[in-house]
């Protein structure tokens, strides 16, 4: 694996986030300070140590697939930017 | 005024009493407010009539009838906004109630006030919040610390009797520390996160502030227990966590931490916990010097864990379905980069950023999967603590309250403000922080709070141990 190098511009498009070129200029060496930072993690030995998802010992949950009250399309709705006809709205996706 | 800065326990007593009623009760915490938050700034909005409404129609003989408090903004209160101090969800409402909320108002208490956050809980002062700056009631040049430092404020400032906050890296304990009150992180699935918005999924949790530890048990106990709306909530009996408040710590084996008193802490820090602990040998308690090894590779760890959940949580928020819009976006994708770029501020572009790249191909096992292997190692240490001690002591915050604008510059600064209480998050453990002292900083009394830590869902524990000190001090 190639040395850890995080390039914002790169991540950021990843994660469609779009930042200003100033936004870039400093988030770029803030970032890699915490790397740095983090990286102290690879001093610590975890051969054949079980990685922990979360803390308490809950794997598979199961309950009874009951209906039970939800909200009305009214409600759903409510919040959105921009909804018509009963729908969210937004921009065309496939051409055509 | 005093009406509102006084404990849920006394506040029942008069309630009950008839010597006031809900309504007065209200009204004297509204009138507060209206008197002391223009300088603290702990309140991002609160509804009154709302408020007036309930309280008019409360049952006093509930646990929590007739008692107002505040909430975080990040729980969703049905009818009120809910924006995580953030742009990006300017002008939402919440459509329902978070458990939490529907479990408060099942007691008797009513929901009143939102109050500011660092934006989506990431920060350590409350600096990051979009919409405001709240400052230290001690302190108007200072944090309230972070990231429930609304909530932590506005209860120091007696503008609230209690509040709630979420703390999954030390949100909660932290700013009760610098503000000086008392703030409960319980165990991991001890309370359901069911309306809360997400910001790190294996760490939130949602726990009050308060002016006494007698309070804090009286607000847990409202909030916990299983929800199946939340498959992390435990299916574990709820105990009575008042019934042996009292008891004392005689017996019991305290340890302290010795990786929890480094090089760099306040000396009048260390001085008042040393204090605290001293208290507790008088009570009765033994006090043991304990070790958990990985202690200094907690910070580190938590910004891999937390980044990487926050950046799948924080999808969510698209323009879509709530929250502002980019302006006549291209397309979708421009939709996308714009409403997520205009409305997220700085921390949360970090942490979307570094938790999307420990979480990318070729760098998840380095990093990601990494990280989940020392979680293991840090709760394993605390397994083998709690398997020699009852609790452990320490402080929650290296300093006191800093000055507002300190450690802005300097992200890592501000992620080490959390050293002493992300920990607990990662383990899954309950833990407190209570006030033990002032320190004089800068010709100012700067609150300390003791940090005690308890196995998982050992709240019944962690709050006797809490209320043994709080009473030997004359809480």
């Amino acid at each position: 694996m190639s040395a850890p190098h995080l390039d914002v511009r790169y991540v950021a498009d990843l994660v469609r986030l779009k930042l200003t070129d100033d936004e870039i200029a400093e988030l770029q060496p803030q970032l890699d300070h915490v790397l740095s930072y983090i990286e102290q993690l690879n001093e610590v030995n975890v051969d054949g140590i079980e990685p922990t998802a979360h803390a308490s010992a809950v794997y598979n949950v199961f309950r009874a697939d009951n209906p039970r009250d939800t909200f009305t399309q009214e409600q759903a709705i409510a919040n959105a930017p921009h909804s018509g006809s009963g729908l969210f709205l937004v921009p065309k996706v496939v051409e055509g | 005024m005093e009406l509102a800065g006084t404990t849920i326990t006394k506040a029942r007593r008069l309630l009950q009493a008839g010597e006031i009623s809900p309504v007065q009760l209200v009204d004297a915490v509204n009138a507060s407010i209206e008197q002391t938050d223009p300088k603290v700034g702990g309140y991002l909005s609160r509804d009154y009539e709302r408020a007036r409404a309930l309280a008019a129609e409360a049952d006093t003989s509930l646990p929590l009838g007739g008692i107002p408090i505040a909430i975080k903004d990040v729980i969703n209160v049905q009818g009120e906004p809910c924006r995580c101090a953030s742009k990006i969800l300017t002008g939402y409402t919440a459509p329902y109630d978070a458990t939490v909320i529907k479990k408060l108002r099942a007691a008797g208490a009513i929901p009143f006030g939102r109050t500011n956050m660092d934006e989506f809980a990431m920060g350590s002062s409350t600096e990051n919040s979009a919409i405001q700056i709240t400052r230290n009631p001690r302190d108007p040049e200072r944090i309230p610390g972070g990231s429930s430092g609304g909530s932590a404020a506005v209860v120091a400032a007696n503008e609230a009797l209690a509040s709630l906050g979420t703390d999954t890296g030390g949100s909660i304990r932290q700013p009760a520390a610098l503000c000086g009150c008392v703030g409960l992180k319980p165990s991991y699935g001890r309370v359901s996160r069911y309306g809360l918005v997400a910001f790190a999924s294996s760490l939130d949790q949602i726990g009050p502030f308060t002016h006494t530890v007698e309070d804090a048990a009286l607000v847990l106990q409202a909030i916990a227990g299983h929800d199946p709306l939340d498959s992390t909530s435990l299916d574990v009996p709820v105990p009575d966590y008042s019934a042996t408040l009292n008891d004392g710590v005689k017996g019991m084996k305290l340890g302290v931490p010795k990786e929890y008193f480094v090089e760099g802490m306040d000396p009048q820090v260390e001085a008042r916990v040393r204090e605290a602990i001293e208290v507790y040998r008088g009570l009765g308690a033994e006090i043991v010097e304990v070790s958990l090894p990985h202690t200094k590779y907690a910070v580190a760890d938590y910004y891999i864990i937390a980044t990487a959940e926050a950046s799948a949580n924080l999808a969510r928020f698209d323009g879509v379905r709530y929250g502002k819009r980019a302006e006549a976006p291209r397309d979708l994708a421009d939709h996308y980069a714009r409403t997520r770029g205009e409305g997220f501020g700085k921390e949360v572009k970090r942490r979307i950023i570094l938790g999307t790249y420990v979480l990318s191909s070729g760098y998840y096992d380095a990093f990601y999967l990494r990280a989940q292997k020392v979680r293991t190692l840090i709760r394993r240490d605390f397994e083998e603590a709690f398997r020699k001690v009852d609790g452990l002591l320490s402080p929650t915050s290296p300093v006191p309250a800093f000055k507002i604008g300190e450690r802005m510059a300097d992200p890592l600064q501000m992620y080490l403000a959390d050293i002493f209480t992300i920990a607990a998050n990662l383990a899954g453990i309950c833990a407190i922080s209570i006030p033990c002292g002032e320190t004089e900083t800068d010709g100012k009394k700067l609150p300390v709070g003791l940090q005690i830590m308890a196995p998982f869902f050992e709240e019944v524990r962690l709050l006797r141990i809490a209320r043994a000190y709080e009473s030997a001090a004359g809480c």
